[in-house]
């Protein structure tokens, strides 16, 4: 058993572009369920509109990286547009399954081999973010990695990382200022009881349009770190497992909290690769052809391992603790409206 | 909470017991298997559906919506497949006429690709639009192909509109449901009736051997309603209990989807399989389409399975019961009607019908995920029924399955699942009650 490398995984992929992403992705989430009680099941579809809205700037239209990041915003706006205004007087399970419904729908349009010259297709766009690595402050002569203790870093992935965090802080201020706003506490009204919040003179709908497009922006920085960092976009990333994953992780961190997103995606990225990592190293042990024998557990299916473990944590998260590790239950706008 | 999650874990170690010998027994056997597909003036590749290849003394089989075929054969060696030209699209022909026909070795266990390559006589539209004019023959075929894959979806949405209408519970692990009963029915038919546990598996006759599909079919249903009798026994019945809220149970079901879906990868492994022993079959005429024997079987049953849903619903006391639940359950639990039981009994039903779904989705492949790439249309087609109304389920999946076939006449057949999404986006806003729902405030 090697626990320096089980140690050094977690650490790494707790604090890694993955744990970044999937927070950003999950501030957005909250955003909308926790301070606006919108049940978005699609939250990978603005990660992929502001993905294809920034891959497609630079290889359809041939136009600037930074340009890209605004005209990938822009697609989450108007996402946000298309999905709430017809949706957002319905109840709140039809939002969900319309929300789920558009996101695949945008994968299979992005995936259309009618759309090669656009978005790549099946094939996706590759090599786009030169723009963005240009400015690497870590960059080295022959692309040496880092090493800090027992971790090695390519000067690519630190940018990313950098940028990424302060990204992310800087959407965790926002919110926390947004939330203590005026403009907050009536979408907190409203999530409690919108007819309430109605009668008052406030604008319900409206209120819930302009939270669903601010989180579905945020949601969108997430889709375009993951693929800045991976240098390709590509449609089947986008799948809707990974909307679940992210309602993981936001309940996992305590749904309604300013910083839950950040400290659920730390959390599970770091428990996930700790677990999935010490499987691999009990396969070689001599443990390893009775996990094979008694449970089919192999260095192929290992990995598989990670979506039965995070569809049980949803399962059991939502049955027992739906406040989540840090949340209060009063925070839980979960009966049905 | 300890019984809680000790019931939870029973049911879910009943699953692994079930399925876990599988990958290395199921990887025996020995198939061909390849995918069709027409490059086009643009290097675009396009998958064709609905050919038919044939094995020399075997079985054949049409490729799917993906350009896909496999073909199982009982041993290793010498073995001729053919492409029945007839059933290739007008436009399409084979590059190097009159050879329809290869010769192949195989090897014990493997499987090998057999590759046909296709070329159409004008490509110049870029593979956008959908092959073919508007023909009479054309809208024959795809209305077929449409009642054909809205029977198939009706068998699973009859149960997901129900479950919702008696609980108001969205199932999103419905689709598992239709996935389980179609790898249920695989193993039974593979490995007979206890042969899947490892030590029993030398039993001889329907113990350990495999059955004939019919009867697994059978058996499957019989664990698709054991799925749903544990489902809503060990976990929903509980939850509903606790008080647990609508959208959080709803989240419950997504979780539970995924860690079916997983589970099913695990266990099943990723490459689709195919039922074993079913006789060989080409595409037969009937007035201007054409079908194969084991469709029309499937479709006259599905039918007569769903005549008989609407006559349970319609005659009988339990049917009644449920109707009584769906449309106001203080009311019919005033009246004396024992809630929780017909719940139970929605999900056994509903479990056992989807499962049925399962075995008809599944005579072209079984895959772990099969049901899941249907769910949208199953949200489709209940949405577009009315969501809670069982007629409304029947109607509604029949509608998306002639609707999304026969756009394919309009547009790339790629692009026909979101011609489904798309009317259900429309349904919601402008009749969001759908076409057999009763109007009422959802907003």
């Amino acid at each position: 058993m090697n626990w320096d490398l089980i140690f050094t995984q977690m650490f790494s992929q707790a604090f890694g572009v993955q744990a970044i992403v999937f927070a950003l992705a999950a501030i957005g989430l909250n955003i909308h369920f926790g301070h606006a009680g919108l049940l978005n099941f699609g939250q990978v579809g603005f990660m992929a509109a502001g993905a294809y809205g920034l891959g497609m700037t630079v290889y359809w239209l041939e136009m600037s990286f930074w340009l890209g990041i605004v005209i990938g915003m822009l697609f989450c706006v108007g996402l946000g547009l298309i999905l709430g205004i017809p949706t957002l007087r319905l109840r709140s399970d039809y939002l969900g399954i319309t929300t789920i419904a558009a996101s695949e729908s945008i994968r299979l349009f992005v995936r259309w081999r009618g759309n090669r010259g656009r978005t790549g297709a099946s094939e996706g766009i590759n090599d786009f973010a030169d723009a963005f690595y240009k400015y690497n402050i870590f960059d080295k002569p022959g692309n040496e990695s880092y090493n800090f203790l027992f971790f090695e870093y390519r000067a690519n992935t630190l940018w990313v990382m950098l940028v990424g965090w302060t990204v992310v802080i800087l959407c965790v201020l926002l919110n926390w200022q947004l939330i203590r706003s005026p403009w907050g506490r009536v979408l907190k009204a409203i999530r409690e009881d919108e007819d309430a919040a109605r009668s008052l003179g406030k604008d319900a709908y409206s209120y819930k349009l302009q939270a669903l497009m601010l989180g579905g922006v945020i949601g969108g920085l997430g889709g375009m770190l993951q693929v800045i960092s991976k240098q390709s976009v590509q449609p089947d990333t986008f799948n809707p497992v990974i909307t679940f994953l992210i309602w993981t992780i936001l309940i996992i961190g305590g749904v309604g909290k300013v910083w839950s997103p950040v400290v659920g995606s730390i959390i599970y990225w770091g428990l996930i690769s700790a677990l999935i990592t010490l499987m691999r190293e009990l396969l070689g042990t001599s443990l390893g052809p009775s996990l094979e024998k008694y449970l089919n557990l192999s260095i192929l299916n290992v990995d598989q391992l990670r979506f039965v473990i995070f569809g049980l944590a949803l399962m059991l998260l939502m049955w027992f603790r739906p406040q989540g590790v840090f949340g209060s239950r009063e925070e839980m706008a979960l009966d049905d409206r | 909470m300890i019984r809680r999650l000790a019931a939870l874990s029973l049911l879910f170690s009943l699953a692994f017991l079930l399925f876990a010998p599988s990958p290395a027994q199921a990887q025996e056997g020995q198939s061909f298997e390849g995918q069709l597909r027409v490059e086009d003036a643009n290097g675009d590749r396009t998958p064709v559906e609905a050919v038919v290849l044939t094995v020399e003394g075997g079985d054949s089989v049409a490729t799917n919506e993906d350009g896909q075929w496999s073909i199982s054969v009982p041993e290793a060696g010498t073995y001729t497949v053919t492409l029945d030209e007839s059933t290739l699209p007008d436009e399409l022909s084979l590059s190097t006429t009159g050879r329809s026909s290869l010769t192949v070795d195989i090897d014990d266990g493997k499987s090998r690709r057999v590759l046909f390559s296709l070329t159409s006589g004008d490509s110049v539209d870029g593979g956008t639009s959908s092959s073919g004019g508007i023909t009479g023959r054309r809208v024959a075929q795809l209305s077929v192909e449409g009642l054909k894959q809205g029977l198939y979806l009706a068998m699973a949405a009859v149960g997901l509109s129900m479950i919702y209408g008696t609980t108001g519970l969205v199932n999103f692990a419905h689709a598992e449901l239709v996935t389980w009963g179609g790898l249920a029915t695989y193993f039974f038919n593979y490995y007979g009736l206890a042969g899947m546990i490892g030590f029993l598996a030398p039993l001889p006759g329907p113990l350990g051997d495999g059955i004939h599909l019919v009867f697994a079919a059978i058996f499957g249903m019989a664990a698709g309603g054991l799925m749903g009798y544990g489902l809503d026994h060990v976990l929903f019945r509980r939850l509903r209990r606790d008080g647990v809220s609508l959208i959080a149970q709803m989240v419950i079901t997504i979780g539970l989807s995924i860690l079916m879906r997983y589970l099913f990868l695990y266990f099943f492994g990723g490459s689709p399989r195919s039922f074993r022993g079913f006789t060989a079959q080409t595409a037969i005429d009937i007035g201007p389409v054409q079908i194969t024997p084991k469709d029309l079987i499937a479709m006259t049953i599905s039918i007569i399975v769903l005549i008989g849903i609407g006559a349970l619903l319609t005659f009988t006391r339990i049917g009644k019961a449920m109707r009584a639940v769906s449309d106001n359950r203080d009311l019919a639990e005033s009246s004396g009607i024992d809630v929780q039981k017909v719940i139970l009994t929605v999900w056994i039903y509903g479990g056992a019908a989807a499962a049925l779904g399962g075995v008809f989705f599944g005579l072209d492949q079984v895959k772990w995920d099969f049901g899941f790439r249907i769910l949208l249309l199953l949200f489709a087609a209940v949405t577009l029924g009315g969501l809670g109304t069982a007629y409304g389920a029947l109607l509604g999946a029949i509608v998306i399955g002639l609707v999304i076939n026969l756009s394919t006449l309009f547009i790339d057949p790629e692009l026909k699942n979101m011609i489904a999404l798309l009317a259900m986006a429309l349904v919601l806003m402008f009749r969001p009650q759908g076409i057999l729902g009763r109007a009422e405030r959802i907003g």
